[in-house]
């Protein structure tokens, strides 16, 4: 049976804003069936955002929205669940909001290890503003504001997450569309910290000024370029470079911050 | 019974107050001279079940606090000027999402870092302006320990009852002077909470003006699930661009101080009667003020004192009114000149207008202000 997406959606709130061809859509499906596999409750799921077209995406859907301010989700979405330790707690955002203006608070949420699961959807680009280089833009391609050619080095969103301490970083594209909710429901399942990358096709901002002739080319660099975990492993440095790795990269157990937290609190009212 | 007392410094006062209004939130970064507020609260709120947390910057502290608040939570962030410079942009969100939070500034010397330790009260146009675009602004700048316990809780009050950010100006000296203060017994001082919203669920909209100019808000997590945004909104909360409908929202919210001035503003008037002068003061400045007038009495001189308790809404009316029935008003300040600003386009020249100004982190002192009476007279 053809899976309810409409259960999910609030009425009158489609069409989305997303471009013909925007990978954004495909992520928003998988985040639908990945919630949907979990069953969590509406009335105690938030869904947090920042700014630009991934961050959008909580209007469209029936649970606690809060699109907040630029690179500032995962703040707002740390106050919600210190406040609400039991509300599940779900951050989508894009590559320039979650790790440019909003870097200090992603490294910051992930070092806490509070439970919550970002999907943040990459697509190499500040789309909504018309197509300024992020700090996942690849070195040397074009973008409004790097005319001659990106100079600047390019984020590993995955590694910085794993360095900072997230407890289950996983990475997959918008290829991928039946791994994005497989990925998405680990991650969710997963106590602590859980960022979920997803490689996106921004055609409109990106594509076309980086010779990409349609989305199917893009897409099909996605499926080109992916290296799932396990082959990964058996390949040399060498052999990776430029690859894509997809799967689940790290996953580890280490205390959450809100257990944390509730430890401090019987230390308190022990005294 | 005798009143329990005890020997508190402001901040402290401020913290203590705070969770005597059910604060259960505090998102905060260190901060000079405000960080005794976070000190007490670390301390404090685990002991309640509340929730504390140090956050990674202050724009993070302010974020959690809106988060928190969001789910029903009391919650409370305290900092100084450079911090609520970074605090700016969700005191904005704050604004537009109608989000109810207590901001406490213990005000020091700037622009940029300052004087860390040097007091101010250069944040007098940051309360009132301190975001981009319109909006309305609720600060109160208590000037004693016992003050700064009760204002605090009345600022949990207004930002429940008004639906938005409220800060408490302090500064270096009254955060850190130590007083006698008798602390209030449960139930002495009104606590107002938020209600839950009058409807069904399904009936529910976050910003409906049917409810008047404060619509009730629901939390996170309850079964009234909605969309809060950043971006002007509709009363269903979701982002619009008509015309009408952003003009109705952004009037509305400022409306809702504005009609309700009279609840809110609270002032101290101080043998004002037969002044011929009159002193404009808050906080610590005005406690040199009151030494001032009363010295002046002493020497016959006609001097009463003015003392805004709520500094934002200002209190325009009853300072035009005082403008004309005294010879002059004289504003001391620490800063160079920023209240005298409001004062001045509230009186419209009913009287004459002097300031004293002062940026050198030491205090106003009561010889000064005297000096300037004698010198006005």
């Amino acid at each position: 049976m053809a899976f309810d997406y409409d259960k999910y959606l609030r009425p009158g709130k489609l069409p989305h804003i997303w471009c013909p061809g925007c990978g954004h859509g495909i992520v928003f499906k998988g985040l639908l069936r990945a919630i949907d596999a979990c069953e969590l409750e509406k009335n105690r799921t938030a869904i947090v955002s920042g700014i630009g077209c991934a961050s959008r995406l909580p209007g469209y859907v029936d649970f606690n929205t809060l699109h907040t301010a630029h690179g500032r989700a995962a703040a707002f979405a740390t106050g919600i669940k210190m406040a609400q330790p039991d509300m599940n707690v779900l951050v989508v955002g894009g590559d320039g909001d979650g790790v440019a203006i909003g870097g200090n608070h992603f490294i910051h949420a992930c070092r806490r290890n509070i439970d919550m699961t970002y999907v943040i959807l990459n697509n190499f680009i500040y789309g909504m503003t018309g197509g300024q280089f992020s700090p996942c833009t690849p070195t040397g391609d074009k973008a409004s504001t790097t005319p001659y050619g990106n100079p600047d080095p390019t984020f590993d969103i995955s590694k910085l997450a794993i360095g900072a301490g997230a407890t289950f970083v996983a990475r997959t594209t918008a290829y991928h569309a039946t791994q994005i909710d497989k990925l998405i429901a680990e991650g969710i399942r997963h106590k602590g910290m859980a960022i979920i990358e997803v490689l996106d096709d921004c055609p409109t901002t990106y594509g076309r000024r980086n010779k990409f002739r349609s989305v199917v080319d893009m897409m099909k660099r996605f499926k080109e370029l992916a290296v799932p975990v396990a082959k990964a492993a058996t390949m040399s440095k060498e052999e990776l470079e430029g690859k894509i790795v997809t799967g689940i990269l790290h996953r580890e157990e280490r205390p959450e911050y809100c257990e944390q937290y509730a430890e401090v609190v019987k230390r308190a009212q022990n005294l | 019974m005798a009143k329990k007392v005890a020997l508190l410094q402001g901040n402290e006062a401020c913290a203590y107050g705070a969770l005597y209004a059910g604060c259960d939130f505090f998102g905060g970064y260190p901060i000079t001279p405000s960080t005794e507020v976070a000190e007490v609260l670390a301390k404090e709120l685990p002991k309640t079940g509340g929730k504390f947390i140090q956050m990674e910057d202050e724009i993070a502290a302010m974020a959690s606090v809106l988060g928190a608040a969001l789910t029903g939570s009391k919650a409370l962030t305290a900092s100084s000027g450079p911090g609520i410079s970074l605090k700016q942009e969700l005191i904005g969100y704050a604004c537009i999402a109608e989000i109810p939070c207590v901001i406490v500034n213990v005000m020091r010397g700037g622009p940029s870092t300052g004087m860390p330790t040097g007091p101010s009260q250069s944040d007098i146009m940051q309360a009132r302006w301190g975001t981009h675009g319109d909006h309305a602004a609720i600060a109160v700048a208590p000037a004693s320990c016992q003050e700064i316990f009760s204002e605090t809780v009345r600022a949990f009050n207004l930002a429940e009852t008004y639906r938005m950010p409220v800060q408490v100006l302090l500064d270096e000296i009254n955060g850190h002077m130590r007083e006698r203060i008798e602390l209030p017994e449960p139930g002495e001082l009104e606590i107002l909470n938020r209600q839950a919203p009058p409807v069904s669920p399904e009936q529910y909209l976050p910003f409906d003006p049917s409810f008047g100019d404060v619509p009730p808000l629901a939390a996170f997590g309850s079964e009234y699930r909605f969309h809060i945004t950043g971006l002007n909104k509709a009363a269903d909360g979701f982002p619009t661009t008509k015309a009408r409908l952003v003009d109705a929202e952004e009037r509305r919210q400022i409306r809702k101080v504005e009609a309700n001035r009279d609840k809110i503003e609270k002032n101290e008037e101080y043998m004002v009667d037969d002044a011929e002068i009159l002193i404009v003061a808050i906080g610590t400045i005005s406690r040199s003020a009151r030494h001032a007038v009363n010295e002046l009495r002493k020497q016959g001189q006609k001097v009463g004192l003015f003392r805004p308790i709520t500094l934002w809404p200002f209190p325009e009316r009853r300072i035009a009114e005082l403008a004309g029935q005294v010879k002059a008003i004289i504003v001391p300040e620490m800063n160079l000149g920023q209240m005298i600003l409001e004062v001045e386009r509230v009186t419209k020249g009913a009287c004459d207008l002097h300031g004293i100004g002062r940026v050198d982190g030491e205090p106003i002192s009561p010889s000064q202000i005297m000096d300037k009476v004698k010198e006005v007279c």
